[in-house]
């Protein structure tokens, strides 16, 4: 645990830097993420080991507080959620020292780098904590880092709204999982989170649903995701890269740790995952395709991507509640697989995402276009996580949806026809409209021509944020071609969450998971290998001839503008026109009149069908609740105390009498 | 031994009756420094037969704090401020004293119910402790003036700190320290809070901060 602990203590030692040289921003960006990159350098030597030892050696201080312990552990299911963290955030404080020079001239940086820092930490905590104390108290410091990391821009009313949001739904989930963790710390004795006993199946049932509630909710599973597409557009483009990688991961990690505890499942569970991830991977993506903000989008693809990941895990429990092993390591695997993969991609997409917003200094796509000329290396490092993320080979994205297909289909074969077609076809589903979708994203925002001056005048960016997204890119070729290498190192975290026999799980993973996926991967690098192929081709038919660029064909009408392309919307219009049912957008038009109008407008928004249609009626029910207690409130502090005081000695009087 | 312990403690009850009677800020921002002062000696007489750098340290750590820091912030404040000097209450000071004697009964009757681990010289501690506190609180609601709560504010927590004495033969030290500065921020915080109001609104009612909530 050295070097883990030591990791924590850099990264302490680069926020609290970072926060005391404020006034001078290139000093605080240099603590802030040269304490994020040693932390992670140092705490990959740890984790990175710990991937496949299976007798970790805990940790356990006295801390002096009368509850809990500072108890940590690196078994492999920490070490999995704990790899991608280090990586990704340091990827995206590499990206953050160019990203936020911008805002240096209007204000400190120092708090922002703190925040970054202790959010990384935290989460490194949370995924080693072995005490209900030390996971809640982790938690509560990532929610509430992430959120003054939301809020950074907080002279926005949009901000500032989007940052309330967050604080409320991520303190709803929190309450339910102090629930869940009393109930557990009731049952141990202690608030050991290794010490939980077998629980009797009513008491299993209800910490399943607190986990399913409280970390759903940060996982982002439907219909707990409103928080979401609020506050990730919100944030700073590298902190929502962090957010939407590694934070709202946790969720998952900690589904899997309490699943962990539970024993073995009961088949609804396992159908109560797949109805969740069915909903949040068609709902999600559906409601990605109607977004006109390139980062709004991002984040409907992150509730999407946790679908795939639920109907994964979905599929795994199953398998494990009907006695078909096979079936429940391969849904297992493709849910482990594409928390690492959507790390990967959504990450490289975000900080793609801030990019453009750096340059062209809007999100809104249908200002965008024709950024790919202007910006190669971000257009490029984009174009590969967008084919990652729609679940194409030879990228990593497909890797992890094919283990989850194999599954289902062995399903089927063997019995499970109902569930395993609910899976098949909602990954179809969602295969598909995802497509759709990021040919939108990327056709309009870097293909065609800019459809504003500001997307015209853009210019690439420097090396920082080109090296962090070049290595995320990377990253994601490099899963794709060795998934095998890849699953084999996550075994160890595989055989935890599948809990079988050592012996028969390896011989399920080298008899029937590896081969078929060296076959993919295979048939991958030869795909890879023919358009690396075909690209030269190209290149040495082109040699010598010039390439020029012209006017298409335009039927005879002499001036084509750039504002006659497809918009992003009528782009996507026939799509969500078939599931308007699902997005009720809101129509804006006023159509063209008389024989020679002057102007016309058409503008649509979908505004999200949970919040307007749930939340909003619930939430206002209890603010006028809220009001008839006003009068208790009359801004006299004295009365306020004599409150208190009343009622403490009321509660002693009562324990005495 | 005993006999001075016996006599700080009757000191300690004293104190608590002079703020409630004082009509004087000055004189009563004297008497919570005496008062921190005679609490911060009592673990030294209590523990005479055993005593370590450690009690010692944090004696005079709490004794430097609570009757010189304390007093000379918000003496500072007074100043600043340029305050009136006197206490204002909405109790008046007759009514506060007999309402001190009747905290002081309950305090003996709830003490005396009170199951005792403590040693048993510090037994007497017990409702004292529960006297202060009560006092406390008592000066908090029934002041006006934002510097009188924070002296409500300074004799809870001194009540706090000989009913945390009265039970543990040694206190944590985290604990200690971790109240100590909480309080000492506590009365950092409202000096510059009672500055700027001052400034703001020319006057330190806290009862005319109603006009702050949002209707």
């Amino acid at each position: 645990m050295g070097a883990f602990l030591l990791s924590i203590g850099l990264l302490a030692a680069g926020g609290l830097g970072a926060l005391f040289f404020s006034r001078r921003s290139r000093l605080a960006g240099l603590f802030g993420a040269g304490g994020a990159l040693l932390g992670a350098a140092v705490g990959l030597a740890e984790v990175l080991p710990a991937l496949l030892d299976r007798t970790p050696r805990p940790l356990r201080l006295d801390w002096g507080l009368p509850l809990g312990s500072f108890s940590l552990a690196l078994d492999p299911l920490s070490a999995f959620f704990a790899a991608p963290i280090l990586g990704l955030c340091a990827a995206a404080a590499l990206y953050g020292v160019e990203y936020m020079e911008a805002h240096s001239s209007r204000r400190s940086l120092g708090p922002s780098w703190f925040f970054f820092d202790l959010l990384m930490a935290s989460m490194l905590v949370l995924c080693a904590a072995r005490d209900s104390v030390l996971f809640l108290i982790a938690w509560e410091l990532m929610t509430l880092s992430s959120f003054f990391l939301v809020t950074f821009e907080d002279e926005k009313e949009s901000v500032r709204r989007a940052g309330w949001t967050y604080l409320v739904a991520a303190h709803l989930g929190t309450a339910g999982l102090f629930l869940l963790f009393m109930l557990l710390s009731r049952q141990a004795g202690s608030t050991d989170l290794s010490a939980v006993p077998a629980l009797s199946p009513l008491h299993a049932d209800a910490a399943f649903l607190l986990a399913l509630v409280g970390f759903g909710t940060k996982a982002g599973f439907m219909p707990m995701h409103v928080w979401l597409p609020e506050a990730h557009p919100a944030a700073p483009s590298h902190v929502s890269a962090v957010m939407s990688g590694v934070m709202i991961k946790t969720g998952i990690y900690g589904l899997l740790r309490v699943l962990s505890l539970l024993g073995a499942p009961p088949a609804w569970w396992g159908w109560c995952l797949l109805a969740v991830g069915a909903v949040s991977g068609v709902l999600g993506v559906l409601f990605a395709l109607a977004q006109h903000d390139l980062k709004r989008l991002l984040a409907y693809h992150s509730v999407e991507n946790i679908g795939i990941i639920a109907l994964g895990l979905g599929v795994g429990l199953l398998g494990r509640a009907h006695g078909m092993p096979l079936v429940s390591v391969l849904g297992f695997a493709g849910a482990l697989l594409h928390v690492l993969n959507h790390v990967l991609f959504k990450g490289l997409l975000f900080l793609g995402a801030g990019s453009v917003l750096h340059a062209a200094g809007t999100r809104d796509m249908e200002h965008l276009g024709g950024l790919l000329k202007r910006m190669p290396w971000t257009g490029s490092t984009f174009l590969i996580g967008s084919a990652a993320i729609c679940g194409l080979p030879p990228l990593n994205g497909f890797v992890s949806e094919f283990l989850i297909y194999l599954g289902a289909f062995y399903a089927v074969v063997a019995g499970g026809a109902a569930w395993g077609a609910v899976a098949i076809g909602a990954l179809a589903l969602i295969g598909g409209l995802a497509l759709a979708c990021f040919t939108k994203a990327f056709g309009v925002v870097f293909l065609g021509e800019p459809r504003g001056e500001k997307a015209a005048a853009a210019h690439e960016c420097g090396w920082p944020m080109r090296l962090s997204m070049a290595a995320l890119a990377a990253g994601c070729v490099l899963v794709g071609l060795c998934g095998p290498m890849v699953l084999f190192w996550s075994s160890g975290t595989l055989l935890q969450v599948c809990a079988l026999p050592p012996a028969a799980f390896q011989s399920l993973l080298f008899g029937s998971v590896l081969p078929p996926l060296l076959w993919v991967c295979g048939a991958g690098a030869a795909l890879l290998a023919a358009l690396i192929l075909g690209a030269l081709a190209r290149a040495w038919l082109l040699r010598g001839r010039p390439v020029g660029e012209s006017g298409t064909w335009d039927c005879g009408y002499a001036a084509p503008g750039p504002r006659m392309q497809y918009t992003a919307s009528s782009f996507a219009q026939p799509i969500t026109g078939l599931f308007s049912f699902f997005l009720r957008p809101r129509e804006r038009a006023s159509g063209p009149e008389g024989y020679f109008p002057a102007s016309a407008s058409y503008a649509t928004e979908t505004p999200d069908l949970f919040r307007e249609r749930l939340y909003e009626p619930v939430f206002s029910g209890v603010l006028r609740l809220a009001w008839r207690l006003r009068w208790l409130q009359h801004g006299r502090i004295q009365l306020y105390v004599l409150y208190i005081a009343l009622t403490l000695l009321v509660l002693l009087l009562w324990r005495l009498g | 031994m005993s006999f001075w312990l016996e006599s700080l403690i009757i000191l300690v009850v004293l104190c608590n009756l002079r703020v409630l009677g004082s009509s004087r800020l000055t004189a009563c921002i004297q008497t919570v420094a005496l008062q921190g002062a005679l609490l911060g000696l009592l673990p030294v007489l209590a523990h005479l037969d055993a005593l370590s750098a450690r009690l010692l340290l944090q004696a005079a750590a709490s004794t430097v704090l609570k009757a010189a820091v304390f007093p000379w912030l918000l003496n500072r404040a007074l100043r600043q401020a340029g305050l009136q000097r006197e206490v204002e209450p909405f109790v008046g000071f007759t009514a506060s004293l007999a309402a001190g004697v009747l905290f002081l009964g309950a305090a003996l009757w709830l003490a005396a119910r009170l199951p005792h681990a403590g040693p048993e010289a510090l037994s007497r501690l017990v409702p004292t402790a529960l006297f202060t506190i009560f006092v406390g609180l008592f000066v908090i609601v029934s002041r006006r003036q934002a510097v009188t709560q924070v002296l409500g504010y300074l004799v809870f927590e001194n009540g706090i700190y000989a009913f945390g004495m009265a039970f543990a033969e040694k206190q944590p030290l985290l604990v200690e320290l971790g109240i100590l500065l909480d309080v000492f921020m506590g009365v950092f915080v409202m000096g510059i809070t009672l500055f700027h109001i001052h400034r703001e609104f020319d006057h330190l009612d806290t009862d005319r901060l109603t006009a702050l909530r949002d209707s």
